[in-house]
């Protein structure tokens, strides 16, 4: 428990540090366009709607939602791979928010990315070794004749056999193409990377394996990491702090831990207890809220808290009107809600030793 | 002991390639009895279904080599001719696959894929049909079913088609529900509601259900049953606490292991299991999970253990003293929680 209380307050005590990467008021749209020759903006899908994030270097940060909460689009809104509609962003402190291509490269080396679908985000015509050795030839940051010599001891490090330096990503399991992918985003040494459902695709025993050896580089090359997946209990295992997100908002963020235990937003208890446990007993024990319906459209978020339509615990006209803003629940726990759960309120013995 | 629904005797399932003979599925034997949930847990090519297709006549003697038999209220499906065997398949057993939207047609309205699959089974008027299909659409859970039986599956969120594929499979009424990893495409909240939605219909149509996983963490609170399979065999079967609260095969031990628990106190170490399951073309002698496991000892690469019962009906097929899986799990698998 004491350990706990440590890690709550880290946040604050970090102050004097800065962050590796911090994002202020980061807002996304997508205009949805109708005519074909004058063609006019008639809405726009709200993606991201306001995200302040901080990063600390050699942290994990977990991002969990479900589908469509704006988690990978805040993701590629930091690699600037999608240009923020509003807001700013940091990198070590220098604002990189309308950098242009030439300026961001620099960036780019440190910053890399691991995506869901190993197949899908490896070229099949592509031999492994011209895979993973790609970043070396774009940023020249090792001589040619190195290339290979390299490459080969990146596969190594990730636990694929050297030898299948020639071999195409058709002849690797599932697990092993998430590990190119992985040998790929070490390259160029970053010191942040974001990891986009890197294990929702792989067999239960063959996440695990990945979830370990992303944790093993992280303590050998000081890695930062933001982590996002919509499974809860992986974002938990792998994350000191984790942000939960709906409808292109953080709703709640926490140390995993005090997530689990403490939840405050009925979003997140409602997160939380659909999560299975492999354990029958403490599953019967859990409190289940059920969400009704699906999440509503981004193009026109409902009014006030934007999770209020589907919430058990709205209260009207206040939940629909007010827009509630982030605040500290707990130190270290922020949550956007008018009225919170209580403490202890999906697991009321909750496995965790006190 | 009620009539049993489905009976499976010794099925292998292997296919001829170019490379060699699969073996996807070599050897399983099973029996289903109405109203029991049958979790059926395993990793991508241990042949869980596989096992499933053949039995819905999905995998047939055509691109198969199919030994043994599956019995369904005593009748042999594999002997049955094609036109008698369709009308059991889709009628009496029913299947929901992992992707939704590649199970529904695109350019079909939701609604009239119902009514086809109803007209196929029973003569009845498309009026008739309809009103059954959209019937079935409220008792699984969809607002405004007259709406939405007009609507193409692309309107659909993920979670509704996958409610659709359910009330298809169920329009019927079958007698067995099969469902290949319902949920491994849905998010955890539509996940949650899927399970809860099929809990409530086997009761309301007292079928057998059997769902097929790789996540132990996903039948634990809606299987009466677990079967594990490994290699294309079952490696071992109990009752749900006899897996979850003292599993005896170390294959089902690394599963276990591998999970990410919610409930951990502290961040540990995920124990997976090491290596990666066997090529069904060359699988490994003796006991297929041999070179994987952290127990093994002479005999297992040298002998196939039996799925034998331990006690009562809690089988495990392998040859570790049954003090020592006690122990072990005790000491090794249990301690993390």
């Amino acid at each position: 428990m004491s350990v706990e209380v440590n890690e709550r307050s880290e946040p604050e005590q970090r102050t004097d540090q800065t962050p590796l990467v911090k994002l202020v008021g980061i807002k996304k749209y997508f205009p949805i366009r109708r005519g074909i020759i004058f063609q006019r903006t008639v809405g726009n899908v709200h993606a991201v709607d306001g995200v302040d994030l901080e990063i600390y270097p050699g942290e994990t940060v977990g991002l969990v939602g479900e589908t469509g909460c704006g988690k990978s689009t805040l993701a590629r809104v930091i690699m600037k791979l999608f240009e923020a509609t509003e807001g700013q962003l940091f990198y070590d402190g220098q604002e990189y928010t309308r950098f242009s291509r030439r300026r961001m490269r620099p960036l780019r080396r440190e910053v890399q990315m691991i995506f869901q679908d190993p197949y899908a985000s490896l070229n099949a015509r592509k031999t492994v070794g011209s895979i993973i050795g790609e970043p070396f030839r774009i940023h020249r940051t090792v001589s040619k004749g190195k290339i290979k010599g390299e490459v080969q001891q990146l596969m190594e490090l990730v636990g694929l056999n050297p030898e299948h330096y020639n071999r195409y990503p058709h002849e690797f399991s599932g697990g092993q193409r998430q590990r190119i992918g992985v040998a790929r985003a070490l390259a160029l040494k970053p010191r942040l990377i974001i990891a986009d459902e890197p294990v929702s695709a792989l067999d239960v025993s063959i996440q695990a394996q990945i979830l370990n050896l992303l944790e093993d580089l992280q303590a050998e090359f000081k890695l930062t990491y933001l982590f996002i997946a919509h499974d809860l209990s992986v974002v938990k295992h792998v994350s000191d702090r984790v942000a939960v997100m709906y409808l292109g908002k953080v709703v709640e963020m926490a140390p995993g831990a005090m997530l689990y235990r403490n939840p405050k937003h009925p979003y997140t208890g409602a997160l939380l207890s659909a999560v299975p446990i492999p354990d029958p007993d403490l599953a019967a024990q859990k409190k289940r809220i059920i969400l009704e319906g699906d999440v509503p459209s981004p193009i026109d978020p409902p009014s006030g808290c934007r999770f209020h339509p589907r919430c058990p615990r709205a209260q009207l006209p206040k939940c629909s009107t007010d827009e509630p803003v982030l605040e500290v629940h707990h130190p270290g726990q922020l949550a956007a809600c008018h009225f919170p759960l209580e403490d202890r309120a999906i697991m009321e013995t909750a496995g965790v030793s006190e | 002991m009620p009539e049993p629904l489905l009976e499976i005797k010794n099925l292998k399932v292997h296919f001829p390639t170019d490379d060699g003979l699969v073996k996807a599925v070599d050897g399983v034997n099973l029996t289903l009895y109405p109203g029991q949930t049958l979790g059926v847990v395993g990793e991508s090519g241990s042949g869980k279904s596989v096992t499933w297709l053949t039995v819905m006549g999905l995998v047939t003697k055509k691109e198969a080599i199919i030994e043994g038999e599956i019995l369904f209220r005593g009748q042999d499906l594999l002997k049955l001719p094609v036109d008698e065997l369709r009308n059991i398949r889709g009628s009496k057993m029913g299947m929901v696959f992992q992707d939704p939207m590649s199970s529904l047609h695109p350019f079909f309205k939701v609604g009239d894929q119902i009514v086809e699959a109803i007209r196929a089974h029973q003569r009845m008027s498309k009026r008739e049909a309809m009103d059954l299909a959209i019937d079935m659409l409220r008792r699984v859970g969809i607002p405004r079913p007259e709406e939405r039986a007009r609507q193409y599956p692309h309107e659909f969120s993920g979670g509704m088609r996958q409610r659709a594929m359910i009330a298809m499979a169920l329009v019927l009424n079958p007698d067995v529900l099969i469902a290949d990893e319902p949920t491994t495409a849905l998010d955890v909240t539509v996940q949650a509601q899927i399970l809860d939605l099929i809990d409530r219909l086997e009761q309301e149509f007292n079928a057998a259900v059997v769902i097929i996983t790789h996540d132990l963490g996903v039948v634990a609170e809606h299987a009466d049953d677990i079967l594990v399979m490994y290699a294309g065999k079952p490696v071992e079967f109990g009752e749900r606490r006899d897996i979850y609260y003292g599993a005896h095969h170390p294959y089902t031990w690394g599963l276990l292991q591998s999970i990410a628990r919610l409930d951990e106190a502290e961040r540990e170490r995920l124990r997976p299991i090491r290596g990666l399951p066997p090529s069904l073309i060359f699988v490994p002698p003796g006991c297929a999970f041999h070179p994987r496991c952290p127990y093994a000892f002479d005999r297992c690469s040298k002998e196939s253990p039996e799925l034998i019962p331990e006690n009562g009906h809690h089988a495990s097929a392998c040859f570790l003293p049954l003090a020592d899986k006690e122990r072990i799990f005790k000491e090794e698998v249990l301690q993390r929680s």
